[in-house]
């Protein structure tokens, strides 16, 4: 399942030496890690760890107080439109504004992105999402579950490198919640396109990613694979591996001690 | 600055405006009120006063310009509340869309909406009130310049207020225009006004627009130093407006006031 990067590709998303202070608080300290195209990256941690914050750097709407953010090898403190065009996201704290259609919405957010052929672009994600029937709905009158379709079919407008999704099945039902993960799945392996998947459920991050770093209070915890992260740490499960960090103090779980 | 974004802003504003029509409903009021309520009071002068003097330029044309000063600078700060209003911020700056295609685009649409009040006030004021607006010529397409580009200043400084303080600072922002309008001399020469609020009116370009108004509709020459005087501080009010902008844009990144930009925020 992990997605190896091609020789001479360049990551989709290159993150070194990040740190975050707000006067005397320190909300993200010294994170550094990667997400190679087609691989699948949670990022996991407690409330407060630092995972939006990380993800409002890379996004670009956060300056970083030091380090770095390249996407597809460029420095979004540098070229930030550029950086920006190849990556894209989704999140239930940023839904599509409600007082426009889906197909609207998609056409708006189409040329922000300054997509060309943006009709049969919108046509083919209606068509991907099974969003064809509500294209003239507005967002705003949406299930949760159609909601999240129309954020993630706005997420691929750009074919993006990069695709940062915070809590994208949050308000879903566990059927729609699945098959948003197949559909997430199937844009890593296809489009070849890097995820960086926040989720506080484990059961998904262990069956959706192919790699987890664990935040604790900004920092870069434990790193690896789900499936074998949790008995490399003397955890049952990724969810008692979870909740040891998200208790212990950091020493005590990043050296594995029971 | 790229042309697509610049296009999907004003194109947001197209559809709101189609989805829900009663958004026109403002654009027109307002101004119509303003137009028959001067128009009358204009008429009801020229009865009264027995000078002889034709209020309906001095007075009706100021309401008209004053309005168009206003419907400019609501049309830059309504299309930018849209995004507040809609919690939008995130998925826009998050987008390659760059800061002075952002604003760019808020001029545009600003120039649509408020064509559409101009176009009620123009009908209104030279069809019933035989107002004759163009009698003028061109050095009244000068003046409006001036106005216009006063307009945009006003929009994009509020929307900064905004964008800086949080969304409750709407409410500073709608008496914005009524707080100048003293300052600005509309319907009297600055002459008039206390020493102190001279000041204040030569650091506004509307208050030479209007002087330069009455000059022209006594018959005296073209007043081209009070055009050119109004012109520079247009000009450059709207650079400083659209530097604090940017200042506060940067602010609101550094702080993650604008990742986290909600109801009653501020930072």
């Amino acid at each position: 399942m992990s997605a190896t990067p091609q020789p001479g590709e360049r990551p989709a998303l290159t993150v070194t030496h990040l740190h975050k202070v707000y006067g005397a608080v320190t909300a993200v300290d010294d994170v550094s890690f990667t997400v190679n195209r087609g691989e699948i990256v949670g990022l996991l941690g407690p409330n407060g760890a630092g995972k939006t914050t990380t993800i409002n750097m890379v996004l670009g709407v956060l300056a970083a107080t030091t380090g770095s953010v390249q996407i597809g090898g460029i420095d979004i403190s540098k070229r930030r439109a550029k950086a920006l065009a190849r990556t894209n996201f989704a999140a239930v704290y940023a839904p599509l504004p409600g007082n426009l259609t889906v197909v609207e919405n998609l056409r708006f957010f189409g040329l922000l992105y300054g997509i060309r052929s943006l009709r049969s672009r919108v046509e083919a994600l209606l068509v991907q999402f099974d969003l064809a029937h509500l294209r003239h709905t507005k967002c705003g009158l949406l299930s949760s579950g159609e909601q999240t379709r129309a954020a993630l079919a706005k997420a691929l407008l750009n074919d993006p490198q990069l695709l940062l999704l915070d809590e994208p099945t949050a308000s879903l039902d566990p059927s729609a919640a699945q098959l948003i993960r197949e559909k997430i799945r199937g844009l890593a392996t296809d489009n070849h396109c890097g995820i960086l998947w926040t989720s506080h459920n484990m059961n998904e991050v262990e069956a959706v990613c192919d790699r987890v770093l664990f935040l604790s209070r900004g920092k870069v915890l434990l790193e690896g694979n789900p499936r074998m992260l949790p008995h490399e740490h003397g955890s049952a499960t990724l969810e008692d591996l979870f909740i040891r960090v998200a208790r212990e103090p950091l020493s005590a779980v990043a050296n594995g001690v029971p | 600055m790229k042309l697509r974004p610049i296009a999907g802003i004003v194109l947001r504003q197209i559809y709101l405006l189609r989805g829900s029509p009663v958004r026109v409903f403002p654009m027109v009021t307002w101004v119509a009120i303003d137009i028959v309520l001067w128009g009358f009071i204009t008429r009801y002068l020229n009865n009264v006063s027995g000078s002889g003097m034709d209020f309906v330029p001095t007075l009706l044309g100021g309401v008209l310009l004053w309005d168009f000063c206003t419907r400019i600078m609501q049309g830059v700060s309504t299309a930018f509340l849209e995004d507040v209003w809609s919690r939008n911020f995130l998925n826009l700056f998050a987008s390659p869309l760059s800061i002075s295609e952002y604003i760019a685009g808020l001029v545009i649409t600003s120039v649509l909406t408020s064509s559409v009040g101009v176009v009620v006030m123009l009908v209104l004021a030279t069809g019933v009130f035989h107002l004759q607006f163009f009698a003028m010529g061109l050095p009244l397409i000068a003046f409006l310049m001036v106005l216009f580009v006063f307009g945009i200043t006003l929009g994009i400084f509020a929307s900064g207020i905004v964008l800086r303080l949080g969304p409750a600072s709407e409410w500073l922002l709608w008496p914005l225009p009524a707080l100048l309008s003293p300052f600005a001399a509309v319907f009297y020469p600055l002459a008039v006004l206390p020493h102190w609020m001279q000041w204040v009116a030569r650091a506004l370009p509307p208050s030479y627009v209007f002087e330069g108004m009455r000059t022209l509709l006594a018959g005296r020459p073209f007043p081209g130093v009070l055009l050119l005087q109004g012109s520079g501080v247009a000009v450059l009010e709207l650079l400083l407006a659209a530097y604090f902008y940017a200042r506060v844009y940067r602010h609101a990144v550094r702080t993650g006031l604008l990742a986290r930009y909600s109801a009653e925020s501020v930072a």
